[in-house]
């Protein structure tokens, strides 16, 4: 298990060094110069520019630059946003907001979507299973910005039963709109999967045998049934926090939450390279490591993988 | 695809080749077990597609969303056929600003005084460009990258999984993202750029499928059967893989192209898609948002017409995986 762990944890890293030196080659070598960018209409100030140039050292040749940028990462010193700021301290202070939201997003999402799957699943073809259906179809195709108003619009300003924008400490009362707007499309997801995989289960072997020696019905279902099904909707939800994470752009624009995303959208309309190749290496870091997690929680919950390959 | 070529798996040329010869069944006059006896020759099996076409012309589902995606394939093309107004922003009046509905102009005005209804008609065809050419350049990447690396395992697919993994990390809209505020691409957004942005970002997961897809025939006996015969390893790639492993690649290729368009009127709804002066939904959205409180219904319609383009594609995706797959199939 132990090595397999860490063969796991090795097979990352050329992941995560080849998406980190693919958004830096896109940010900062393409044609087009990212620093008189900076300066928007007005004329570029040689001076500032060629100290900007020394400070993300865009004088260096490519590979040099993301070394050093690779450096700067390992060193939790990522130089400084354009307003002055160290970047690793404005990472520090929208991190944890994007973290709540988002695993409160997964949450809605898990529970609801896994408690209407599986009654689905068991009711196959009945009128809730219909319903659920057609239903999880229809919140897959509304896209999010659409979600959010409408929800915004209804919920939070005429039903006033949620607050419609979101307060600078960002609490976790103030999230539960957000965080149901950013989870309902996975929310339809993980409810269609488990239905699915509980269909599955339902005709398997291992189940009739357990309703064949006398097991409650109840039993069968919590323990035979959904415990089995839930191996693929893990997987899912797993890899979805890193998702959340890095989807939660519209999200947070429409909430005005101060997350990650909103910075990340300010710092790309700035057009500040440095701050947007940070926050995206740390959403993918954590892609990579949720997505670790999903390998080892399949060890947990199916024995039959085996990890002594 | 016609049932003749291309399907060893349903034996339609052995069929062929039995109806020629010579039949030793007992003569059904004189036997009682006729309804067993009576060998019907002539019903060849279909194949896969014509199967799947079998089923789906009676499911409502398909029918619905194959309608849908007819019509706005229809308005794309010939939106001047289904609005008369000129949506153009020169012909949109002031005086009209946030009105209601009025005689030909059933869906009222945005606050810039323009018919909802025409600019949803004319917004149609961004979307549906974006979203078909993204789907066809994905086809396209991700097809023969995750051909090359199904058929041809060993060091070929380990690097093409790498560099998938690579792509895999970054979300489609976060990338997208990051690439539109590039001076490069800020300087000309057309729907062009988007294509290729969204493509760039889109294509590893119809690799996948097409990798998986292309794993699973592989090694079928038809596929050795004709190398033996002599075929190349490239031709029975072309000829008999491909054919064999489109089933799973047309259903998420049909639902993927939904999400594209999502994704394109995503970037125009954060002002980093197509420039305001194209006429597009996720534009119209953007510009609505400011009076919601006020006047909801230009926003509301677009969005309309986005979610349902959205869900046609998507139910005939999920139509189209119910009829191809064998197992699911309820009979």
């Amino acid at each position: 298990m132990a090595t397999y762990i860490l063969k796991r944890f090795l097979q990352l890293i050329p992941v995560f060094l080849g998406a980190t030196l693919l958004v830096y080659f896109l940010v900062f070598s393409l044609p087009g110069d990212p620093i008189a960018a900076l300066f928007g209409d007005k004329p570029v100030n040689e001076a500032v520019a060629a100290k900007l140039r020394v400070q993300y050292h865009l004088d260096q040749p490519f590979f040099m630059q993301y070394l050093l940028y690779l450096k700067s990462i390992f060193t939790f010193d990522l130089g400084q946003d354009f307003s002055g700021r160290p970047i690793a301290a404005v990472l520090a202070e929208v991190f944890p907001v994007t973290a709540r939201l988002a695993v409160m997003a997964l949450i809605f999402e898990a529970v609801f979507g896994i408690v209407f799957g599986l009654i689905a699943g068991l009711r196959k073809g009945r009128f809730f299973d219909a319903t659920v259906l057609v239903a999880s179809l229809v919140v897959i195709s509304i896209p999010i910005f659409v979600l959010g108003f409408l929800l915004q619009f209804t919920i939070g300003v005429q039903l006033g039963w949620a607050k419609p924008t979101v307060s600078s400490a960002a609490t976790v009362q103030d999230l539960i709109l957000p965080a149901i707007v950013l989870g309902l499309a996975s929310f339809a997801y993980v409810l269609r999967l488990t239905r699915t995989s509980v269909l599955e289960n339902m005709n398997a072997d291992y189940v009739r045998t357990a309703s064949a020696k006398g097991l409650s019905r109840f039993r069968v279902v919590r323990v035979h049934i959904l415990r089995n099904s839930l191996i693929p909707v893990i997987t899912f939800l797993g890899a979805d926090l890193g998702t959340l994470m890095g989807g939660a752009i519209v999200t947070e624009g429409i909430f005005n939450v101060p997350g990650v995303g909103n910075r990340l959208y300010r710092a790309v309309l700035t057009g500040e390279g440095p701050t947007v190749v940070s926050i995206v290496t740390v959403l993918v870091l954590i892609y990579c490591l949720s997505n670790l997690l999903v390998d080892l929680l399949y060890a947990w919950l199916d024995p039959r993988i085996r990890y002594d390959a | 695809m016609t049932p003749e070529n291309n399907t060893p798996r349903h034996g339609a040329p052995a069929v062929r080749a039995r109806r020629q010869m010579e039949h030793f069944v007992a003569d059904v006059a004189e036997t009682p077990l006729q309804a067993t006896d009576k060998v019907r020759e002539d019903n060849a099996p279909l194949s896969l597609w014509g199967e799947a076409w079998r089923n789906l012309r009676r499911q409502p589902l398909f029918l619905i969303a194959a309608f849908l995606i007819l019509v706005v394939m229809a308005v794309s093309l010939f939106p001047g056929l289904f609005s008369p107004v000129d949506p153009s922003s020169e012909a949109c009046q002031l005086a009209n600003s946030d009105g209601g509905p009025a005689a030909g102009h059933p869906l009222g005005y945005t606050q810039q005084g323009c018919d909802v209804y025409a600019r949803v008609i004319f917004g149609t065809r961004s979307s549906v460009t974006v979203g078909l050419f993204t789907t066809l350049a994905v086809l396209l990447v991700g097809g023969i990258i995750g051909a090359l690396a199904g058929y041809y395992g060993g060091w070929v697919d380990a690097i093409l999984a790498r560099i998938n993994d690579i792509f895999f990390a970054l979300p489609l809209i976060l990338g997208a993202i990051v690439v539109m505020q590039l001076p490069m691409f800020r300087a000309n957004r057309t729907a062009w750029t988007l294509v290729v942005i969204l493509a760039t970002f889109g294509w590893p997961q119809l690799a996948r499928i097409t990798r998986g897809a292309v794993l699973e025939v592989r090694n079928a006996d038809f596929v050795m059967a004709a190398r033996s015969l002599g075929v190349s390893r490239v031709g029975a790639l072309l000829r008999h893989v491909l054919p064999n492993a489109l089933a799973p690649i047309v259903v998420v290729a049909t639902i993927s192209l939904g999400t594209f368009i999502v994704a394109e009127s995503t970037l125009s709804f954060l002002g980093i898609g197509l420039p305001p002066s194209v006429m597009s939904w996720g534009n119209d959205i953007q510009a609505a948002q400011s009076s919601l409180r006020s006047n909801p219904m230009p926003l509301l319609y677009p969005a309309i017409a986005l979610s349902i383009t959205v869900l046609s594609f998507i139910m005939l995706g999920d139509a189209l995986r119910d009829a191809l797959d064998p197992k699911a199939r309820k009979r």
